[in-house]
C-alpha cells in the first residue's frame, strides 16, 4: 500500500465509515418550512413544458399544486405513477438539462423552480410515512414474466407488471437490486442507503421475485427462459467498458471510474480503498465527475479531469463540471491521452492537445505529461452481447422496436442496453414503464 | 415633501395613521412604543365598566394562502380585562408625555343610559381626545347586550350616541359594525344621535377555519370553538365599500370618516382617502410585523402624493366618490380588450386555460416547430372581463386596452333593449 503515509490522516476519518455514513448530501433537502415556499413558485402553468421535458411525463405542475395545498401525499402519488423511481430520479436526474431547463420562470425570474427538490420532498414524505404500498395491483392474470436485470429498467418494467397483474422473476447477475443507484451514482447523491430503501418500497407490491447472483453471461440462457415463460425483458445495462487502446493498460493503478465508485460505495471501511495521490479520470461525463468529486472528497490530494473535447460537447452538465472544479479538480480540456507510462503501475500519462480539423477530432502535436498514479476511465460503457443469442443489435445496443420488442417478439428490452434516449436513470424507468404496457398489450394476444 | 397632517372631528393629527382599538392599546407600555415609531394617534383598548371581563386563552385563529402568509386573523377577545382605574391612569400619563399625539379612549356599556354617560365622563376626565363607542364588536360583548347587538339595531346606534354627546363635550366617534344588511342605516342613525364621525369597519363575524383534527372552529378552546372577529387584509374590499357608500350618500356625505379594515400599507391607506377618509385606523398590520410598518406608509404615501403633485392629504381626499357609481350608472358602450405583450410572455398558459375553461374562449394558441407558444387573443370573443390580466403572472404583460368604438356613454336604465327604460 504504497500510498499509506498520505493517507493515515484521512484513515482515520475513514476507518469503518461506508459511503452513506461519510459523504454529505449534494443538495439540502427541503424541509417543511422551504418546500412549502418553494412550491408557492410554481406557476401550475397549462399544458406545461417541463412535463414535456421530463422523460417519464411526470405531471409537475399538478404534484407541485398538490403540495400547495398540504397533499403531499397526492403529490407523491402524482409522482410515482409515472416514474416509480422518483425518489432517485429527484435525486440523481440532471434537471438542469430536463423539466428545470423547460420550466417558464426560467425567462421571468431568471432561474426555475425547484423542480427535483420538490419532488424529493414528496416522495420521501410519502416513503417516510409507514404507509402501505400506494399502488394496488390489478387481477392475477397467471402469467409469469422473466427479467434480467434488477436496475432502474427492470425495477421499473417490473413495479408495472406487477400492477397489471403479471407475476415477475427478476435474474440479478449482483447480490443487490437497484443496478447503477446502488452500485454506479457518486454517493453524495444518494446518501442514507437510499437506492436499497427504493428497491424494498418497489417490492411491495407484491408479484416480484428476485434471484440474486444468476447471471445471463453465465447461469442463464434465453432458450431456457423462454420455454419457462409468457415473456422476458432484458435490462441488463451496459455491462462492458470501453478502453483507451493504448499500450499498458493492464498495469495497476488503471481502473474503470464505474469499478472504483462501485468499490466505494460498497465497502464497509473507506480506508481500505485504493487512492492515489495524483488521481487522472479520463472522460466527460457524469460517471467521470462522480468519480473525480468522490476521490478528492475522499483526500486524494490531486484529482485531475481530462476530457478530449470543449466543455460543450462534455456529457456532464454545466453544473457538474462547476461541481468539479468548485471541489479543486483540475479540468483539462482538447487533450487525449496518448502514451502510458509505467513499468507495472501508472506513473504518468502524456496528453496531446486536440482540436477540430475539417469536422474531425484531431492531434495537434503538442503533447504534455501528468504525474499519475491511478488512472480512472471514463470514456463509456458498452453492451456484454454474452449470451444474447443472435438478438440484432446496432451501434452496440440492442435494436428494439416502438413496443419496445427486440428481433425476438417475445423478448422486450429497455434502459441503457438499448437505445431509447439518453443514458440517464429516468430514461430507464421510462423505458421500463412503457415495455410493461407494450408487453401486456402483447400478452393479451399471444 | 407632502404634508401628511389632517384633521378628524376637529382633532388634529400629526399623520393620518392610528392604531385602532384592539390589543396593540391595551396599556401604557404598547402605545409608547407605537408612539415612539411613530404613530399620530391610538384609540385605546375598550373600556367598560368594572369589574373587567375575563379573557379566553387561544384567542386568534388565522387565514393563510399557500405561501403561509396571513390573509387575515379573527379573535374571539373581549374588551380591556385591566381595571379602569388603571387604564384611565395610564390615558393620563401617555397624554402627558406625548402632547402631540391623539388618544381616543373607547368604550362600551350596556343599554342603560346611566352607565354610558358615567363612563363616557369617566373617561373624558382622564384627557382623551375623543371618545369612541365600540358598537361592532361580534363575539362574546354582543352576547352581554353590548358590541354589535347594539350596532346592528340603529335606533340603539342612535341612541348611544346621543348619551355620550350629551354627557362629554368632546368629538364623538360612533363605531360600525359590518355585520348588517346596509351600513348607511347604520351611519345615518350615528348622524342623527350627533356622532362627530363615523369608524369603520369592525371586524366581520366569521369562523376563520376548522380544526380537522379537532373537529372544532379555530381558535380552539378546550376542544371547542366560536365564531370571531376577522380582520386583516382579506376584509379591507369589504371596509372601501362601505366607507364609499358613506361618503357619497348625501345624507352621509358630511360626516368624517375614521376608515379601518385592512389597511396594511400607504398604497391601502391611499385608496382609503381618495373614498373620502378623513383619518385612517390600524392593527392587524402591526400585530402582524410591529409598530415599524408605520415608516414606510408615512414615507409611500408622501411619495406617492409627491409624485402626483399633491401637497395636502385634503388635495386627493375623495376623489374617488364621483367614480363610484351605481351599476346602472356605467357606460355599456364602453369596449375593453385584452392585448398580450408577446416580448413579455413566458408561455405559461394561464391565460388560456383561464378563458377555455371559465370565460370565453377568446385566449388561443400556436406551436411553433422549436416548441414556443405563443397567445393571442380573438378580439371578437374577448368580452373584456380582465381575467386574463389578472391571472397573468408576469406585472403588464396582459393589458387590458379600450377600444375607440365612438359610441356614446350609454347606460342600462337608457337602454334600446332595456323593456322598461328611462324615455328623455
Amino acid at each position: 500500500m504504497k500510498h499509506k503515509n498520505h493517507r493515515a490522516a484521512y484513515n482515520k476519518i475513514l476507518a469503518k465509515q461506508s459511503a452513506n455514513s461519510f459523504f454529505d448530501e449534494l443538495h439540502r433537502p427541503l424541509n417543511k418550512s422551504t418546500g412549502f415556499k418553494e412550491a408557492d413558485q410554481c406557476l401550475y402553468c397549462y399544458d406545461a413544458p417541463c412535463i414535456q421535458a421530463c422523460p417519464t411525463s411526470i405531471d409537475i405542475p399538478t404534484f407541485i399544486h398538490q403540495i400547495k395545498t398540504a397533499n403531499v401525499m397526492g403529490a407523491a402519488h402524482t409522482i410515482l405513477k409515472e416514474n416509480i423511481m422518483g425518489g432517485t430520479c429527484a435525486r440523481a436526474c440532471p434537471t438542469e438539462v430536463l423539466c428545470e431547463q423547460a420550466c417558464v420562470l426560467n425567462d421571468d425570474a431568471g432561474k426555475p423552480v425547484k423542480i427535483g427538490l420538490l419532488q424529493r420532498f414528496a416522495v420521501d414524505h410519502l416513503m417516510a410515512k409507514d404507509a402501505s404500498h400506494p399502488f394496488k395491483r390489478a387481477a392475477q392474470t397467471g402469467r409469469t414474466i422473466a427479467v434480467i436485470g434488477a436496475g432502474p429498467a427492470g425495477l421499473s418494467f417490473a413495479h408495472r407488471t406487477a400492477v397489471l397483474g403479471h407475476d415477475i422473476h427478476i435474474y440479478e447477475s449482483r447480490d443487490k437490486a437497484g443496478g447503477l443507484n446502488e452500485y454506479g451514482l457518486a454517493a453524495y447523491k444518494m446518501v442514507d442507503d437510499f437506492a436499497a430503501k427504493e428497491v424494498e418500497f418497489i417490492l411491495d407490491i407484491g408479484g416480484i421475485d428476485i434471484f440474486y447472483g444468476t447471471s445471463l453471461e453465465q447461469d442463464l440462457s434465453l432458450n431456457d427462459l423462454q420455454e419457462k415463460y409468457d415473456a422476458i425483458f432484458i435490462g441488463i445495462g451496459l455491462g462492458g467498458t470501453n478502453d483507451l487502446g493504448l499500450d499498458g493498460e493492464a498495469m495497476s493503478g488503471i481502473t474503470d471510474a464505474i469499478d472504483f465508485i462501485e468499490d466505494l460505495r460498497q465497502t464497509d471501511d473507506l480506508s481500505s480503498l485504493e487512492l492515489g495521490q495524483n488521481i487522472i479520470v479520463i472522460g466527460g461525463g457524469n460517471t467521470a465527475i462522480d468519480a473525480a468529486v468522490q476521490a478528492k472528497k475522499l483526500g486524494s490530494p490531486n484529482v485531475a479531469l481530462v476530457y478530449r473535447r470543449g466543455e460543450s460537447q462534455m456529457g456532464a452538465t454545466a453544473f457538474e463540471v462547476e461541481l468539479a472544479r468548485k471541489n479543486g479538480i483540475a479540468v483539462h480540456l482538447w487533450s487525449k491521452p496518448i502514451t502510458l507510462h509505467g513499468k507495472n503501475s501508472i506513473a504518468a500519462i502524456t496528453f496531446e492537445h486536440t482540436t477540430i480539423k475539417n469536422g474531425k477530432l484531431t492531434g495537434t502535436g503538442e503533447a504534455y505529461i501528468l504525474d499519475c498514479d491511478m488512472l480512472l476511465k471514463a470514456i463509456g460503457q458498452k453492451l456484454d452481447g454474452t449470451n444474447l443469442q443472435g438478438l440484432a443489435t446496432k451501434d452496440g445496443k440492442l435494436v428494439i422496436s416502438e413496443n419496445y420488442q427486440t428481433s425476438n417478439k417475445k423478448i422486450f428490452a429497455g434502459g441503457d442496453c438499448v437505445l431509447s434516449g439518453e443514458d440517464l436513470t429516468v430514461q430507464a424507468v421510462e423505458d421500463g414503464k412503457q415495455a410493461a404496457i407494450a408487453m401486456d398489450i402483447w400478452l393479451r394476444d399471444n | 415633501m407632502a404634508d401628511l397632517k389632517c384633521t378628524i372631528a376637529g382633532i388634529k393629527s400629526i399623520n393620518p395613521f392610528w392604531l385602532a382599538s384592539a390589543p396593540p392599546t391595551d396599556k401604557y407600555v404598547n402605545v409608547v412604543r407605537a408612539f415612539e415609531a411613530g404613530w399620530a394617534g391610538v384609540v385605546w383598548k375598550t373600556l367598560g365598566e368594572d369589574p373587567p371581563v375575563i379573557n379566553m386563552s387561544s384567542r386568534y385563529g388565522v387565514h393563510f394562502n399557500s405561501a403561509r402568509d396571513v390573509i387575515g386573523i379573527n379573535n374571539i377577545e373581549l374588551i380591556s380585562d385591566r381595571p379602569l382605574d388603571i387604564n384611565l391612569q395610564e390615558i393620563r400619563q401617555v397624554r402627558d408625555e406625548w402632547p402631540d399625539r391623539v388618544i381616543i379612549g373607547s368604550m362600551m356599556a350596556p343599554i342603560d343610559e346611566r352607565a354610558w354617560k358615567e363612563l363616557a365622563i369617566k373617561i373624558a376626565e382622564a384627557g382623551v381626545h375623543g371618545i369612541e363607542l365600540n358598537l361592532g364588536c361580534p363575539h362574546g360583548m354582543c352576547e352581554r347586550g353590548m358590541g354589535s347587538s347594539i350596532g346592528q339595531v340603529p335606533e340603539m346606534i342612535e341612541r348611544t350616541t346621543r348619551w355620550v354627546r350629551e354627557a362629554v363635550d368632546i368629538p364623538v366617534f360612533t363605531k360600525l359594525t359590518p355585520n348588517i344588511t346596509n351600513i348607511l342605516w347604520g351611519a345615518e342613525a350615528a348622524k342623527a344621535g350627533g356622532a362627530h364621525a363615523v369608524s369603520l369597519i369592525n371586524t366581520v363575524n366569521s369562523v376563520i377555519s376548522v380544526d380537522l383534527d379537532a373537529m372544532a372552529p379555530t381558535p380552539t378552546v378546550d376542544g371547542k370553538g366560536s365564531h370571531g372577529g376577522y380582520c386583516g387584509t382579506a376584509v379591507k374590499p369589504i371596509a372601501l365599500h362601505m366607507v364609499a357608500e358613506i361618503a357619497r350618500n348625501p345624507e352621509t356625505s358630511d360626516i368624517h370618516i375614521s376608515a379601518i379594515g385592512g389597511i396594511e400599507n400607504w398604497r391601502d391607506a391611499a385608496e382609503f382617502i381618495s373614498l373620502g377618509a378623513n383619518g385612517l385606523q390600524v392593527c392587524t398590520a402591526a400585530m402582524l410585523y410591529g409598530f415599524r410598518i408605520v415608516d414606510d406608509m408615512i414615507d409611500g404615501l408622501s411619495n406617492f402624493m409627491d409624485e402626483k403633485g399633491y401637497k395636502t392629504i385634503d388635495d386627493f381626499r375623495g376623489l374617488a366618490i364621483k367614480n363610484t357609481l351605481d351599476w346602472n350608472e356605467l357606460n355599456i358602450n364602453f369596449d375593453t380588450k385584452a392585448v398580450i405583450n408577446q416580448d413579455s410572455c413566458i408561455e405559461c398558459g394561464r391565460c388560456h386555460i383561464a378563458c377555455e375553461d371559465t370565460s370565453h374562449q377568446a385566449i388561443t394558441f400556436d406551436v411553433s416547430a422549436d416548441g414556443k407558444r405563443s397567445f393571442s387573443v380573438i378580439n371578437d370573443d374577448c368580452v373584456g372581463c380582465n381575467l386574463c390580466a389578472i391571472i397573468c403572472p408576469v406585472p403588464d404583460c396582459i393589458e387590458m386596452q379600450p377600444v375607440k368604438n365612438d359610441l356614446p356613454y350609454l347606460t342600462w336604465p337608457q337602454h334600446p333593449k332595456n323593456a322598461i327604460r328611462d324615455i328623455d
